[in-house]
């Protein structure tokens, strides 16, 4: 009775309805109202243009890690690395937005165009170790992300650092800020983005879903061995799967390079919009609309979750805690599934 | 099969409205008693603080870092007691996770019609610039940095002069005529420990050697260590730093040889605020003493300023010793003796009446140590 299409439409669902369910107990319990919590939250997240805006923001580059993980995911890589690719995209975006002043048609998506391959090839690595040799790219990948961050850091205070800890404004003609959404948000920081996070969303879908490159992507995803039984070349696919969510990663770097920030600043530590990337897919069930969908989610809750402790008194990271119960939910999707199948033995 | 799932779903869904019933039941009768408890210390301030509203923004640290953001809050709490605001209302903070955080913080409190904003951190400057420009009738101040605009008040600590007093002490404590500074990031307001430092352990004895180190990281514990390490191993007894959280590494070194080897003294001076908890190790304690920045002594006489309409918009306050922001702390008496602790005064006097100009900058403290 329950195909699984419906099934992985039904085990989000009951893992966001457990999540804030679960939120709402646990702000019970410490004397918190959950109506004002909650109302708060969306408030914060819907109330106004202004919210509306950030939290369309805050959902296009979680939306590109979404999708980049997803991708590696469905070819059976696991891609802890998209918060490196982040970094080493956004600091490419915003080296081409600083160093060349060409005409905005071309200059915008050149520079998108190298954040993507700057993440392509910092995936690149771990997907040829990989396939030539078999080394686990979970642990290639979280060892990039460290490279990442210091070689980033290092780049910006060596040859971009303009002031502090921030490198030079990208040129206008890379911006992809406009007066118009700034003044149709009043004020927000949404920018173009999230054309291009739909866009990658379209491309994810049309590669996997109707090229035949898609179909062994696909099919190693499945089974490496059917796959090379069947005559694909796994080496060849793992570098490619590796090459595309890499590319996708670049771009959720380039999204923070030349639309949030119009420039980058050196960070103490990872930036999570990589490792949020992964709860992403894991709750959008590794396909490209659901990781839209996804993002949409965890942006209001991140943008909203700034407004509960000064509107409601209740703190932020009670949001951390719904979103890791989601996660828990989606994770061990197990639980719901025997669930379901008990009520269904006992209907017989 | 189907209707099985509407009635969880049904249910789920009536827990959560229950659930949130009872929440608000709860709260309403707590909230009605905290009302009228403060409504009657309110009644007697009210007229002193009629329609003020003072809020701040954290950088990345968050309010409970045990330093910057956390003194700043004490600050603003300070205020608000003070004139009996109430939290919400008269005054809050907004905690960022991460730098993404800074605008909508400051839009969402904005919105909130607060009176006066305050960026913590270097790191706000940008944003704190952008939302000014756009809301001139509301002011801000920044701490740490310096933006020229008319509904800006700028608030810069002189940490030269708090660092020339730990050089004093440093070299009143050294026995073996060595001391070492650790860094954090090189910029011109690490060198203004740096050189302040120099400046104090020279002018008390100049014949005493300065080793100065930069981790260019605020967060290693693990490079603090190695420094430490090197330092304390070549005869070094006395390391003040100004490095954030390497600074942890340092004290954790200097507790490791306090405890192997009790009759071979070294010392950590801290800084930003008293680290003298840092320094405990059994019933002995590293922390010679701490070049305290006062930021919430900073926060509050901003907030004073706005609050009786002479807001310092678009001026640079720089706060030292004698607007009591700067200070050196003398919780450990044990190693902090009387007569350290007078001669620090003495010059402290010399500072405060201007015989002495704390140098700032390398070429300074070329000159200053010439004319010694």
């Amino acid at each position: 009775m329950f195909s699984n299409r419906k099934f992985n439409l039904l085990v989000p669902l009951f893992s966001i309805l457990l999540g804030f369910l679960v939120g709402a107990i646990i702000m019970v319990v410490f004397g918190y109202s959950p109506i004002d919590g909650y109302t708060a939250l969306w408030n914060g997240a819907f109330g106004n243009a202004y919210y509306t805006g950030e939290t369309l923001r805050q959902s296009i580059p979680l939306a590109l890690t979404g999708l980049s993980i997803a991708f590696a995911f469905r070819s059976g890589l696991f891609n802890i690395g998209a918060e490196g690719q982040v970094f080493v995209g956004w600091l490419a975006a915003v080296w081409f937005g600083i160093t060349f002043d060409l005409p905005a048609v071309i200059h915008l998506p050149l520079s998108i165009l190298v954040a993507a391959l700057a993440g392509a090839l910092w995936a690149f690595v771990p997907g040829l170790l990989k396939a030539t040799r078999g080394v686990h790219e979970v642990v290639v990948t979280i060892m990039m992300n460290y490279i990442a961050l210091h070689v980033s850091n290092h780049i910006i205070r060596a040859y971009l650092l303009e002031s502090g800890s921030r490198t030079y404004r990208i040129n206008e003609s890379a911006s992809l800020r406009s007066e118009f959404l700034t003044d149709f948000f009043s004020g927000s920081q949404i920018h173009w983005g999230f054309i291009v996070a739909i866009i990658g969303a379209f491309i994810m879908w049309f590669i996997l879903e109707k090229t035949t490159y898609g179909y062994e992507l696909r099919a190693v995803g499945f089974n490496p061995h059917a796959a090379r039984y069947a005559g694909m070349s796994v080496k060849k696919n793992i570098i490619m799967a590796m090459l595309i969510a890499g590319g996708f990663a670049g771009i959720a770097g380039a999204m923070e390079g030349l639309g949030t920030f119009g420039a980058m600043h050196t960070h103490a530590g990872f930036s999570n919009l990589g490792f949020d990337g992964i709860a992403v897919a894991l709750l959008g069930a590794n396909t490209a609309i659901g990781s839209v969908l996804a993002a949409l989610l965890f942006g209001a809750l991140k943008v909203g979750s700034l407004s509960m402790p000064p509107v409601a008194g209740v703190p932020s990271e009670l949001v951390e805690i719904v979103i890791a119960i989601i996660i828990f939910f989606v994770a061990s999707s197990y639980i719901i599934r025997w669930a379901v199948l008990r009520f269904k033995k006992e209907e017989k | 099969m189907k209707n099985k799932l509407m009635l969880i779903f049904a249910v789920l869904l009536s827990a959560i409205l229950v659930l949130s019933a009872c929440g608000t039941e709860d709260e309403e009768p707590a909230e009605e008693t905290d009302d009228e408890t403060t409504e009657e210390t309110t009644d007697e301030t009210e007229e002193e603080a009629p329609d003020f509203s003072v809020a701040m923004v954290t950088d990345e640290g968050g309010v409970d870092d045990r330093s910057f953001n956390q003194s700043a809050w004490e600050g603003i709490q300070a205020f608000g007691e003070e004139h009996g605001l109430e939290r919400g209302e008269g005054y809050d903070y907004a905690q960022s996770d991460d730098a993404a955080d800074y605008m909508p913080n400051l839009n969402g409190l904005i919105q909130q019609e607060y009176d006066l904003i305050f960026g913590i951190g270097f790191e706000l400057m940008d944003s704190v610039e952008q939302v000014a420009e756009s809301n001139p009738d509301t002011n801000f101040a920044l701490v740490d940095d310096v933006i020229e605009a008319d509904n800006v008040a700028s608030v810069t600590f002189a940490e030269e002069q708090g660092s020339f007093l730990a050089g004093v002490a440093a070299a009143l404590k050294t026995e073996s005529d060595e001391v070492g500074f650790v860094g954090g990031i090189t910029s011109p307001l690490i060198k203004r420990f740096e050189v302040g430092f120099v400046a104090g352990v020279k002018s008390v004895n100049p014949d005493i050697d300065v080793r100065v180190e930069y981790a260019e990281t605020f967060s290693d514990e693990q490079m603090g260590r190695s420094f430490a390490n090197s330092m304390y191993s070549d005869g070094i007894d006395v390391i003040y730093h100004a490095s954030g959280a390497v600074g942890n590494g340092i004290f954790t070194e200097a507790r490791n040889r306090i405890e192997n080897n009790p009759d071979d003294p070294v010392w950590v001076i801290g800084v930003d605020r008293d680290q003298y908890d840092e320094g405990q190790q059994g019933d002995h304690n590293v922390a010679l003493t701490s070049m305290v920045k006062r930021v919430d002594v900073a926060v509050q006489e901003v907030s004073e300023m706005a609050m009786s309409g002479e807001f310092p918009g678009g001026e640079h306050l720089i706060l030292g010793l004698e607007d009591d922001a700067i200070s050196i702390a003398d919780t450990n008496d044990e190693a902090y003796t009387d007569e350290i602790h007078e001669e620090v005064s003495d010059w402290e006097e010399q500072i405060l009446n201007g015989d002495i100009v704390v140098p700032e900058t390398d070429e300074e403290l070329e000159d200053f140590i010439d004319s010694l």
